[in-house]
Parts: structure tokens; C-alpha cells; sequence
């Protein structure tokens, strides 16, 4: 019997969501860590009862949570996270130079091999990695030593690194995205890095078309083709058909192209979900109704998907860890949004209904197809 | 024969989400040497609870967060040094070692 285990991380704590293959009736568990701000879980895909979970608090700082039975129970591990040699500094909001310091991991994405290997995304932006189950965490300092790094800066929600993608067909190769530095690739395992952002213009940086500095807000890659990468940047959608070595703009007929989350179909590599968002200043949906747009054609057209979303009075957001699908048949989406609600459509978006509909703030969902 | 150091038992008031995390109550009893700082009764509590190694002072710096104070016999010790030797009442046990956290919202 297949079903599907959604992992929600929120302002104050963690739920696990299940359900069998129809995705009607969900049990809810939680809270997790009650009171704590989970950023980011993720279950280890050779795994599935192997899950990883980000927890913080601004008293009590960071921790690392892991189960070995799919969220039933966890125990914490290693979260000293130090960086490699002398940090350095990196641009602060007005521009002078500011040391790196830790502050929390926004994101966690365990190996596609082996359960015991997990990465780290965390804020001030670096990457680390773990081989013993999160128990001791190793920089992967190539990524700051770029030469780059000293030109970065916080976006508002801080310099954070926030995506990570493992290239299925090449283990050797990494992406990675920052705000407000840009995506970056590695192809020899992190050793050495290069930022990735040709193609991307942003009108609020003084070189639009910089090496580095945009903020991109999130990334996503269908398995299948892990060439092609689709990214939700702080205004404009882009794709990139060779590895992120140049940017194309498939904003299209979006009613608006600033948002934050993005992610692809299980099955239709060129099928696309985003959530527009009003603006930069404005982080709600236009006209206050919530709608995931659709692009069955790898973006430029885009189609509305309403039914069963608040399509009045509705001002919350989605964040950019808050989108994920799962691999049934039909595809199953989801989000999560500010205001508490995760949504799930079990047929690839064309009806959604909400699982739960009062939880504290919602900072990230994923979903783990179960057999 | 090396004499070992004279040794006490101080007691450690922890907050809650602490006290959560190290599956304890509210206060804890460290046996420590008799002339007991911060830093020895902190080094202590992490040893018998490893949990809560960077939760009460960053793991690199090892200096106390920011949002969390040290109080003891009506006193704020949050600056003292932290090999500042702790009053005798609470070497003797008499009074506790109060880890508490800021008030916040949010």
C-alpha cells in the first residue's frame, strides 16, 4: 500500500502528515519540538525512516534532530557548525564588511546514496557536509573561498544559503543558491565553485547583470533531466537548459513574477508549479486571492489553479522551502503558507483542499513518496 | 598520592525548553570542585547532558547567548568572567544557578 509523509516545519515546532495513496484522510503528529523554529526536514531518499530536522531558537541557538523511524522519535546530534580557517568577512546591509557568523541551518538535504551523508545549507551562507548522521559537520569552504565571498550581503531574511540540489547523474556535481549572492555549481564535490547566474538581470543591485549578488529565492530540478533548472528569483522565473551556465526568463503571462517557492512535476519534467506573490514590499498574493500558477510547457504560458484556494481576503505568503510534490499517480502537490495552512492537491494541481488549516507559521514542507 | 580537588554539588535551574531537551525537571545537581565557576558547572552540565552543548554557550566561541542570563543569590552574574569563582551559597548548594532566558515575543 503506498501512501505519503509530508513534513512540515513552522515557527513554533514540527508536523509529520500522513495519509495512504488516496491522500484524503491525514493523520496529523505534532508538534515536534514545540515552541522551536524548525526551518527545514527532509527524509534520506535510500531511507525513507531516516529524517533529518533543522531546530533554533533565537535563546538557545541550533540544533540537529534525527529519527530512524520516520518521525516518531528523534534524537538530537551534532550542531557545532564551525567555519574552515579564518571566516573572513562578506558585505553587511549598508556595505561595509561584516564577519561571517553562524546563525542557524535554513536547509538539509541528505545524500542520494548513502543515509548517513547530509548537507547543510546554512546562514551566514556557507556549506556543510556530514558522514556520520549528522553527528560532526565539516564546511565545504571552497564555496566561500570562491574569492567571491567578500562581495556578498543578506537579503532581508538574512545571508542565507537555502537551496541545495544533488545531481543524480553525477555525484560530483552540486547546486547551490544564496540570497544575495546567486546559484553557484560545483563539479568536482565541492572542492571548487562557480557562480552560475549569466542571464539573470536584477534592477536592485548597481550591475544588473553581476557575477554575483542576485537574490535568487529557490531552485528546483526534475531527476530526470538534471541539466535543465528552474529557478524563482526575487522578481523573474528563469530556466536554464545547460546547468545553470546561462538564465533564460519564462516569467510569460504571470500576473506577477516576484514569489519564492517553485517546483517541477513528478512526472512531466516541463510541468512547473510557482506562487505569485504581489511584490518585494508586498509579500502577499495579488488581489488577495492565492493561486499556484501552472506551466505545462517548461514556463513562458501559465495557467491559474483556484479550486479549493481562498480566492478572497487571503494575504499570506508562501516561502521558498514550502513547495514540494509527490511521485504517485496523479502527482501530488503541496504548500504550506504563512498563515498556517498546507494545501495538497492529489491531481497535480487541479483541486486542492487543505490538510491542516491552524498551524503556527509554515517555514518549509516536503513530501516522501512511502511504498 | 595526588589529593583530589575538594568537591560540591551546586544546583542548576534550567528553562524550559531546556529542561525539554535534556529530559530533566527544572533543576539539576552537578557535583563539581568546590570552587566552582561558569565555566567548570557549565563544562559539567554539558558532560552529563550533551544535548545541550551550544544551546547555552556557542559552540565555537563558548561565549553565553545572547538572549540568556546568569542568576544567583539575587545577583546577575551574566558578566562575570567566566572563571570568576561562584558565591559560596552556591558552591554549598544553598542556592541555585539560575540559567534563565529573555523575555520575548513573537
Amino acid at each position: 500500500m503506498s501512501g505519503v509523509r509530508v513534513l512540515v516545519g513552522t515557527k513554533k515546532g514540527a508536523f509529520v502528515l500522513t495519509s495512504d495513496g488516496k491522500r484524503k484522510q491525514w493523520e496529523v503528529s505534532g508538534p515536534h519540538f514545540g515552541g522551536w523554529e524548525m526551518y527545514h526536514l527532509k527524509g534520506s531518499p535510500v531511507d525513507p525512516a531516516r529524517l533529518y530536522a533543522s531546530q533554533s531558537t533565537g535563546w538557545h541557538g541550533q540544533l540537529i534532530q534525527r529519527s530512524n523511524d520516520g518521525g516518531k522519535t528523534w534524537e538530537p546530534v551534532g550542531n557545532k557548525f564551525a567555519y574552515d580557517g579564518v571566516p573572513g568577512t562578506h558585505q553587511w546591509y549598508d556595505g561595509t564588511p561584516h564577519p561571517w557568523e553562524f546563525k542557524r541551518v535554513w536547509h538539509l538535504e541528505p545524500s542520494l546514496t548513502d543515509p548517513d551523508t547530509v548537507y547543510a545549507g546554512v546562514e551566514d551562507a556557507a556549506l556543510f557536509r556530514s558522514a556520520d548522521g549528522g553527528q560532526s559537520w565539516q564546511e565545504l569552504s571552497g564555496l566561500r573561498g570562491h574569492g567571491s565571498g567578500p562581495r556578498w550581503q543578506p537579503g532581508a531574511g538574512g545571508m542565507c544559503l537555502h537551496t541545495i540540489i544533488l545531481d543524480p547523474s553525477d555525484p560530483q556535481r552540486i547546486f547551490i543558491a544564496i540570497s544575495a549572492a546567486g546559484a553557484f555549481r560545483t563539479d568536482d564535490g565541492g572542492k571548487t565553485w562557480k557562480p552560475i547566474n549569466q542571464g539573470l538581470h536584477s534592477l536592485y543591485i548597481p550591475d544588473p547583470t553581476a557575477e554575483v549578488g542576485h537574490c535568487v529565492h529557490h531552485i528546483a530540478m526534475h531527476p530526470s533531466r538534471p541539466g535543465v533548472l528552474f529557478m524563482q528569483k526575487h522578481w523573474d522565473v528563469m530556466r536554464s537548459d545547460n546547468a545553470g551556465d546561462s538564465w533564460q526568463e519564462i516569467s510569460g503571462n504571470l500576473p506577477t513574477d516576484f514569489g519564492f517557492a517553485i517546483d517541477i512535476h513528478a512526472h512531466e519534467p516541463e510541468t512547473l508549479y510557482v506562487v505569485p506573490i504581489k511584490s518585494d514590499s508586498e509579500h502577499y498574493p495579488l488581489d488577495g486571492k492565492l493561486r499556484v500558477y501552472r506551466s505545462r510547457t517548461g514556463g513562458n504560458e501559465w495557467e491559474p489553479l483556484t479550486k479549493g484556494l481562498p480566492q478572497r481576503d487571503c494575504y499570506v505568503n508562501v516561502l521558498r522551502d514550502a513547495m514540494a510534490v509527490d511521485s504517485l499517480d496523479k502527482c501530488g502537490v503541496y504548500f504550506g503558507t504563512t498563515g498556517g495552512q498546507v494545501y495538497a492537491s492529489a491531481d497535480a494541481g487541479d483541486n486542492w483542499s487543505p490538510i491542516v488549516r491552524d498551524l503556527p507559521a509554515v517555514f518549509s514542507v516536503e513530501v516522501q513518496t512511502l511504498s | 598520592m595526588k589529593e583530589s580537588m575538594p568537591r560540591s554539588v551546586v544546583r542548576v535551574i534550567l528553562p524550559p525548553h531546556l529542561r525539554t531537551l535534556a529530559k530533566v525537571g527544572s533543576e539539576v545537581e552537578l557535583e563539581v570542585e568546590t570552587r566552582a565557576t561558569q565555566r567548570s558547572v557549565l563544562d559539567a552540565l554539558e558532560a552529563r547532558y550533551p544535548m545541550l552543548r551550544g544551546t547555552i554557550r556557542d559552540q565555537v566561541t563558548q561565549e553565553r547567548r545572547p538572549f540568556l542570563r546568569f542568576f544567583a543569590c539575587e545577583e546577575d552574574l551574566s558578566h562575570e568572567p567566566p572563571d570568576t569563582p561562584l558565591p559560596d551559597a552556591v558552591t554549598s548548594g544553598a542556592e541555585p544557578l539560575i540559567i534563565l532566558g529573555a523575555i520575548a515575543g513573537g
